[in-house]
């Protein structure tokens, strides 16, 4: 038998009994789809994290002064014992590192913020104007903090959103005086609302000049200096170098901390893709139960043409091409509720994005392969067996059945 | 040498502990062209003879030779060749593909065969008009007579030019004067040359064959030339 005429015969017998056809196709597309709008939920829920994990840069060396075991990146995790300062040289020296694209000293300390009048107490972060790049900030009104040089303590300072509307209410802020502490300053900048960066809610943030802050808050060394590597892969150098050169600065002490988000997304990428399996598992539980309904459904079918495979068998079917003609049945009826499978899982999916439009549920291309090769297995695999039964009647006893 | 050759074939069912001998040592050599009527009383084993001799059964003894080759004991495969190009059956019921046209009936066995579709087409053509059933090609068998779909059985079990027809009871369904239609073209395919071993019950058909057997209990008790 040529495979065109084995395909059409297959498929003229599967559009013969439209409902059994039907029955069998709506098993497969549901397991399919559950694979789809599932894998789509996890693979959603681990790009979301990765993303976020991204948008605070996972690129990034962050020197924390002293040496400490463990330590997080947000504000609260201070560093145990602090050894000799980290200090702004310091931070324009890891420029010389190879793959850095560029760095921002931190300097973190609360104050109060006034201005005419209003006043309230806030995070004020002493960086340079490569803060804004590194951490890609974007602004409402004016410009970040000028490209000057590290050790200038220029008056500048950019609010965030919730301070420009507490302090300056309906009045411009641009241009405006604000007082930090015991210090002058003039925004030249506001920041658009809702940014993230590094824990903090950027909207309750003062942002002056690195040099600025250390007087502010009399002190020498920094909180933190971010660097920004090229790209990931040359993080472990750029961190390697960083390492070396803050210890040549200190006299051969290796007296600072070096973190990377690198070991954190990596635990969350790998848990979250583990997750995603496990759903595609569960997935493919319901295409085994579909697996199931096939074997049923084309055993009900064999016993309903058994006289057809008689006459089939008369007219000169060898067994291996009965055989044949039942598993292209139940692997094109499986292939079918397979493609309508995934159109109903892309159509969850879009759902599921338009519900939760900040995560990325869509579909890997691994799992839509998957959920159609495990669909095809399954459906021929369950059909194995009454195709077998069909094979192997005696066609003296099948004929007598009539068609 | 003869184109069928039967020796000493047995067939016995059993259920449960009850034995059927359906064939008793029949022994029987057919030439190639011959016209046979097998006739007896029911149960006495016509059926189970003919379908031994189409392969669809198996003898539990004796032994069968089709054109000089031993086929009874062949494997499943190597028979449903055999069946495939050298013999042609025709069914009292039929067995007509509801879902298929008269067309596609026809060519079931070339497609099964693994012929070229242009190849079919050809035949199928001829055939349909062999039978006188042009105009019914596309017909399904429910928009068919019974004389009809027999005739499109008919064509379906030669369209493989097979030596031997097998044709168990093809009147039984029909009425007197579509039964001697069918029976006129079975026998216009006879003098064709292909060999025609016809089961019937009926007294007048079973006169026209050139060779008439009585079988009895599973055994033959007659076989009369004309
Ligand atoms: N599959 C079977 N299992 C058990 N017994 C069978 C089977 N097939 C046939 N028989 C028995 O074998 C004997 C011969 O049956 P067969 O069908 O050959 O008779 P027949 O001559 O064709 O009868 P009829 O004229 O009624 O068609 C009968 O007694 C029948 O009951
Ligand atoms: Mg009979």
């Amino acid at each position: 038998m040529r495979i065109a005429d084995l395909l059409r015969f297959a498929l003229r017998a599967a559009a013969g009994s439209p409902l059994r056809t039907a029955l069998m196709a709506l098993a497969m597309a549901i397991g399919v789809a559950a694979v789809v709008v599932l894998t789509a939920l996890g693979d959603g829920a681990r790009r979301y994290v990765v993303n976020e994990f991204n948008a605070l840069g996972a690129n990034l060396v962050i020197v924390l002064p002293g040496r400490t075991e463990t330590g997080g990146v947000g504000i609260g995790t201070l560093s145990a014992s602090t050894t000799r300062d980290l200090t702004l040289r310091d931070a324009a020296a890891l420029l010389r590192a190879d793959g850095v694209v560029r760095i921002a000293p931190l300097v973190v300390g609360d104050a109060e913020v006034s201005s005419g009048g209003r006043l309230r107490t806030t995070y004020v972060v002493g960086t340079t104007a490569d803060f804004a790049r590194l951490r890609r900030l974007e602004l409402a009104q004016g410009r970040f903090l000028p490209d000057e040089d590290l050790e200038r303590a220029g008056s500048w300072a950019v609010v965030g959103a919730t301070i420009r509307h507490e302090l300056f209410g309906a009045k411009p802020a641009l241009g405006a005086r604000l007082r930090i502490g015991d210090r002058r300053f003039r925004v030249i900048g506001v920041l658009a609302a809702g940014g993230q960066g590094l824990g903090m809610n950027t909207d309750e943030l003062v942002l002056v000049p690195a040099a600025s802050a250390q007087a502010l808050f009399d002190t020498s060394t920094l909180f933190r200096i971010l660097v920004e590597a090229r790209e990931r892969s040359v993080l472990a150098r750029v961190k390697a170098q960083v390492a070396d050169i803050l210890a040549a600065r200190h006299d051969g002490e290796r007296d600072v901390t070096l973190l990377t988000q690198d070991a954190v997304l990596g635990t969350f990428d790998r848990i979250l893709a583990a997750l995603t399996l496990a759903v595609a598992g569960i997935g493919a539980i319901s295409l085994a139960v579909a697996g199931i309904l096939v074997m049923n459904v084309m055993l009900v079918s064999v016993a309903q043409r058994t006289g057809e495979i008689g006459l089939l068998k008369a007219l000169g079917a060898p067994p291996a091409m009965i055989h044949r003609t039942f598993l292209a049945e139940a692997g094109m009826l499986s292939l079918a509720g397979a493609a309508i499978g995934v159109l109903l899982g892309f159509a969850g999916a879009t759902a599921l994005r338009a519900m939760f439009p900040e995560l990325p549920a869509y579909p890997p291309p691994w799992a839509v392969m998957a959920g159609l090769a495990t669909a095809m297995l399954t459906g021929i695999g369950f059909g194995i067996l009454p195709a077998r039964r069909a094979a192997h009647l005696n066609p003296v006893q099948a004929l007598a059945r009539g068609m | 040498m003869s184109q069928i050759e039967l020796r000493d074939i047995d067939r016995v069912f059993e259920i449960g502990d009850t034995r059927v001998h359906a064939l008793k040592s029949i022994s029987l050599t057919i030439d190639a062209g011959e016209y046979v009527a097998v006739m007896g009383p029911s149960g006495s084993g016509k059926s189970t003879l003919l379908n031994i001799l189409g392969l669809l059964d198996r003898p539990d003894r004796g032994q069968y030779r089709l054109e000089d080759r031993e086929v009874g004991a062949l494997p499943p495969d190597q028979q449903a060749a055999v069946r495939s190009r050298r013999i042609g059956f025709v069914f009292q019921s039929f067995h007509l593909v509801p879902r298929l046209s008269a067309a596609e009936n026809i060519a079931l066995p070339m497609v099964l065969a693994g012929i070229a579709p242009a190849e079919r087409r050809r035949r199928v053509a001829e055939a349909l008009a062999d039978v006188g059933l042009e105009a019914r090609a596309q017909h399904r068998p429910q928009q068919l007579s019974g004389g009809q779909r027999q005739r499109v059985a008919i064509a379906r079990a030669t369209i493989m030019q097979p030596a031997v027809l097998l044709a168990d009871e093809p009147t039984g369904n029909l009425d007197r004067a579509t039964g001697a239609e069918v029976t006129a073209l079975l026998e216009t395919l006879n003098h064709g040359g292909t060999t025609l071993i016809v089961v019937t019950h009926d007294p007048a058909l079973g006169e026209r064959a050139g060779r008439r057997l009585l079988m009895e209990d599973g055994a033959l008790s007659d076989d009369r030339r004309r």
